[in-house]
């Protein structure tokens, strides 16, 4: 991965770095150790690595101020850090930069129930929100498969998803304030208790900026009542275009499900040749359909459901009768990607979204690249959003092969910006998606963008490198691959 | 009158902004023109209109988005959707009745320059949370888009969250695309009777953060309304679920101590479009319509101080997240004593005033100083020159 080149000036001024650094965070706070560094030197797109000049954990909503003015009169490059999930390479460090590490950050330190919010440090996993408020009937609803380890403060910056937020929205929806610390160490709060903040919707602006703009120490949210009850239903069918059709009437019949995931005949057979869910072997296509609420709700919403894909050539209906069938439903839609890891010794997972009235026409795309490139490929994706989750199986050790797959994997994303989509649902830009930014973007928008950055942080010292494309045109086009085992979170499902 | 030009193209929209630019002219942009004695008097050498820019461009109900021209009338957006047993969510506000404009003249762009989202907001978000896309010219002439038409898209920054309520200060919009959802099946309203407001407020609180699942929560005062003090429950969906939950807060959040009855969904909907529409302070002519925002939980308190330390009259929507407040003008209550009243972390907005009043006073909540400047900076980066709606916002 080609990165801006590193400012040797900042290099120069490491011991100075080091000491101001140890000045503000006492103790073991401070990481210079290669050995130590090296667990900071990729995310969750591991393909990636390099080891930045320091590591840094601070405590402190007031050290991450002083240490972000060390940086700026310094000019060394910033890049925070949560849980280290990204599959983007947001959390990539930099060679001259240090790494940011909020890791400290993680207390619960305030649930407001008469008001449903929850205020956290960033470093909370998203989990952890709702373990600390389910004793009270709560839950925070976007909920990324990374749930267990991504931490708050990571899905701010990336603007997560999860498979529930067809209905509860993504994090900028449930996001209700931060408190963020600028380049300049200025410690400023945005939205918090009040809701529509006066000014410009800066804290719109901060989710979803992948740390390119500040540190986010404080994070409020909304939390929500559980739901009574959640059913789902597995349905097989005979084409993509029929479960396509399916997905489009039941919304457009007025019913928004929880969650309605679809997954392909290379991925229904790989999750069943991993797990034995019980999924339909003879179908092209499966769509899970989650119902969430009031019991009647859902079990009226069930039968409305069930009408309507029966109109729509489903070749199996079930409906989950308890909570166990439910899980059971949902465990090879959960075990999709360890289950193609399975098959293939390599696989590279892309994250575009397409209108979804496209998708019949998109699969076939895909088809069409895949006997092109002569590589597989299994389909999984958020179907009620159109957010998909192509998975192209190679083998790295085959000369060429990885090449294809890169140009695969280019092929399908560009096609979603075609066919009026986007580059990436969920996942973010990162360092990889920035140089198809061009695909999708004009420089004039591009160039909007780029003055946003400057008003926050003019000498562009936080998370270089991301998002935006490099200048040059040979940059290389960076892809996540997830090769064997060194798949990292190996125990987390992958939605 | 000072020169105005009617956009009927994005072409014309970005002509216009680069001359203005190049002759450091400043800009007034309006729609029909509804909401523009809403924020402090502009100051400008000439008027863009977008009435011209006008007509659905996209409407796949079955993907549940929309795109229309900015200059597009609201109604005709609404009626759309209502065809397709679909709406907007976050439940436009029409505030004509109280900015003394014409009813039923909104435009979709100047809904999203504004963000007002009616009673539904605090379950369903602002205008912000819908808003999926925007092209738009900025201030040096240059014609942009951000976000998209698909609901999930992490691709670069969300500008059309700072877009949403600029109030025309950083871009003229010339198309938006937004997120529809179904309209509910059928409503019902709890209606509870002689209530006070703090009681109000934690039953309602308790009511939103329960399965109830509420789309609506109103308190009025007995001077404002005809049944007392009264508190206003709405609950929308599929018909079994309303019934349910209808049943469900009446027995498990109310209990039999307070008086309950219960309206249908007709006269269910007139009633939140008067809560929506802020009917009970309209046609106050030379007095001031305040919103403020609070943590819910924090309302009572601040409507008792507002009715020990002023003349106003107030309500409450959102469960508490809102008061709407009504005062006499001029001067009896300037901005800074209705700000010293609030709350920490609490805002106020000055929706309504003469216009003498808006110009001396600060309509929107001051921020911060490193905040102020800031936002500033960003202003800047649209709209270096300071020439769309100069001082709208300030
Ligand atoms: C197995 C697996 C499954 C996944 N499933 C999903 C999914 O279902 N949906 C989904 O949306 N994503 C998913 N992801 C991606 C990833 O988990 C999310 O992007 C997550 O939000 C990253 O959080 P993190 O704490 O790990 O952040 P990191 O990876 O540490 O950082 C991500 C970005 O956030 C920035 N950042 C982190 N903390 C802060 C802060 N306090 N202030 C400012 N910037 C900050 C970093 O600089 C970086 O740019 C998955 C990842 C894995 C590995």
């Amino acid at each position: 991965m080609r990165m801006p080149t590193p400012d040797p000036l900042a290099l120069g001024r490491y011991q100075q770095l080091i000491g101001g650094l140890r000045a503000i965070v006492p103790g073991e706070g401070v990481i210079v150790d290669e050995r130590e560094l090296a667990a900071y030197e990729s995310d969750g797109l591991t393909a990636y690595r390099q080891l930045p000049m320091v590591v840094v954990l601070p405590d402190t909503t007031e050290q991450v101020a002083a240490i972000l003015r060390l940086c700026r009169d310094l000019s060394v490059k910033v890049v925070p850090r949560g849980g280290g999930t990204s599959l983007s390479g947001g959390a990539l460090p930099v060679a001259d930069g240090i790494v940011l590490a909020m890791s400290r950050f993680n207390r619960v330190l305030d649930v407001d129930y008469q008001n449903r919010t929850a205020r956290v440090q960033p470093g909370v996993t998203n989990l952890g929100i709702t373990r600390a408020v389910e004793g009270r009937g709560f839950y925070y609803a976007p909920d990324p498969s990374s749930q267990i380890a991504c931490t708050i403060g990571g899905n701010v910056a990336e603007n997560s998803g999860g498979v529930h937020c067809l209905k509860y929205g993504m994090t900028t929806n449930n996001v209700l304030g931060v408190v963020l610390v600028t380049i300049d160490g200025e410690i400023l709060h945005l939205g918090g208790g009040a809701l529509d903040a006066p000014g410009y919707d800066l804290l719109g602006l901060i989710v979803g900026s992948e740390g390119l703009l500040g540190v986010v120490t404080e994070v409020t949210v909304r939390i929500l009542p559980k739901p009574e009850t959640a059913r789902a239903v597995l349905v097989g069918f005979p084409t993509n275009a029929a479960a396509a059709d399916a997905v489009a009437t039941i919304i457009g019949s007025g019913i928004i499900p929880a969650g309605m995931e679809m997954m392909d005949r290379p991925a229904i057979h790989a999750a069943e040749d991993f797990i034995g869910a019980g999924y339909p072997r003879d179908a092209e296509a499966l769509l899970i359909i989650e119902l969430d609420g009031p019991e009647v709700e859902v079990d009226h919403l069930i039968e409305r459901v069930v009408a309507i894909v029966e109109q729509r050539q489903a070749s199996s209906i079930k409906v989950s009768t308890s909570e166990e069938q439910r899980l059971a439903f949902w465990a090879g839609r959960k075990a999709a990607f360890p289950a193609v890891g399975r098959i293939s010794p390599d696989y590279y997972c892309m994250d575009g979204t397409i209108p979804r009235a496209r998708l019949p026409e998109v699969l076939d795309g895909i088809s069409a690249f895949s006997r092109k490139y002569d590589l597989k490929v299994a389909n999984v994706f958020h179907a009620g959003d159109g957010n998909l989750h192509p998975l192209i199986l190679y083998d790295a050790n085959q000369p060429g092969q990885l090449e294809a797959a890169e140009a695969f994997g280019a092929d399908i994303l560009k096609m979603c910006v075609k066919v009026g989509g986007v580059l990436t649902g969920e996942h973010g830009v990162g360092v990889e998606k920035r140089d198809l930014m061009n695909d999708q973007f004009d420089e004039v928008d591009l160039d909007q963008q780029r003055r946003v950055k400057d008003a926050f942080d003019p000498s562009g010292l936080f998370n270089p490198g991301k998002m935006f494309p490099l200048l040059s045109s040979c940059a290389e086009q960076g892809r996540m691959h997830i090769s064997g085992g060194a798949l990292r979170f190996p125990n987390i499902p992958r939605f | 009158m000072v020169e105005t030009i009617r956009a009927t193209s994005e072409e014309m929209v970005a002509e216009a902004i680069t001359s203005a630019y190049g002759q450091d002219r400043a800009v007034e942009v309006a729609g029909r023109g509804s909401k523009l004695p809403f924020g402090r008097p502009v100051r400008a050498d000439m008027r863009l209109e977008t009435t011209g820019l006008a007509g659905i461009t996209l409407y796949e109900p079955a993907e549940l988005v929309m795109s229309a021209r900015a200059g597009t009338p609201l109604e005709e957006i609404e009626a759309a959707l209502a065809a397709n047993g679909q709406m907007l969510a976050f439940e436009p506000r029409d505030l004509a009745g109280l900015l003394g404009t014409t009813e039923g003249s909104q435009t979709i762009g100047g809904v999203v320059a504004t963000n007002l989202a009616g009673p539904r907001r605090c379950v369903a978000g602002a205008v912000r949370d819908h808003v999926l896309g925007i092209r738009a010219v900025n201030g040096r002439g240059e014609v942009f888009k951000t976000g998209g038409r698909v609901v999930k898209n992490v691709t670069g920054y969300d500008l059309c969250k700072l877009l949403t309520g600029s109030f025309g200060t950083l871009a003229v919009f010339t198309e938006v695309t937004f997120k529809v959802l179904p309209a509910p099946e059928t409503e019902e309203t709890v209606v509870l009777h002689g209530i006070d407001a703090e009681t109000a407020v934690r039953l309602m609180g308790q009511a939103l953060g329960s399965a109830a699942d509420i789309s609506g929560a109103a308190w009025m005062p007995a001077a404002l309304s005809e049944g007392g003090d009264c508190a206003f429950l709405r609950i929308e969906g599929f018909g079994p679920s309303v019934k349910a939950r209808r049943h469900y807060l009446m027995e498990t959040i109310i209990g039999s101590a307070i008086e309950a009855t219960v309206i249908d969904a007709e006269e269910g909907r007139a009633l939140w479009r008067n809560i929506r529409d802020v009917r009970v302070f309209c046609g106050r002519w030379g007095q001031a319509a305040w919103k403020l925002a609070v943590r819910p939980s924090d309302a009572p308190a601040l409507l008792q101080r507002l009715s020990e330390q002023t003349d106003g009259e107030a309500f409450i929507d959102g469960g508490g997240a809102f008061l709407w407040l009504s005062l006499p003008c001029p001067g009896d209550a300037p901005a800074g004593l209705v700000r010293s009243l609030l709350p920490e972390g609490g805002h106020a907005t000055l929706v309504a005033a003469p216009e003498s009043e808006r110009a001396a006073q600060a309509v929107f909540q001051p921020l911060p100083a490193p905040l102020a400047a800031l936002e500033a900076r960003v202003k800047a980066s649209f709209d270096p020159k300071t020439i769309l709606n100069p001082g709208r916002m300030t």
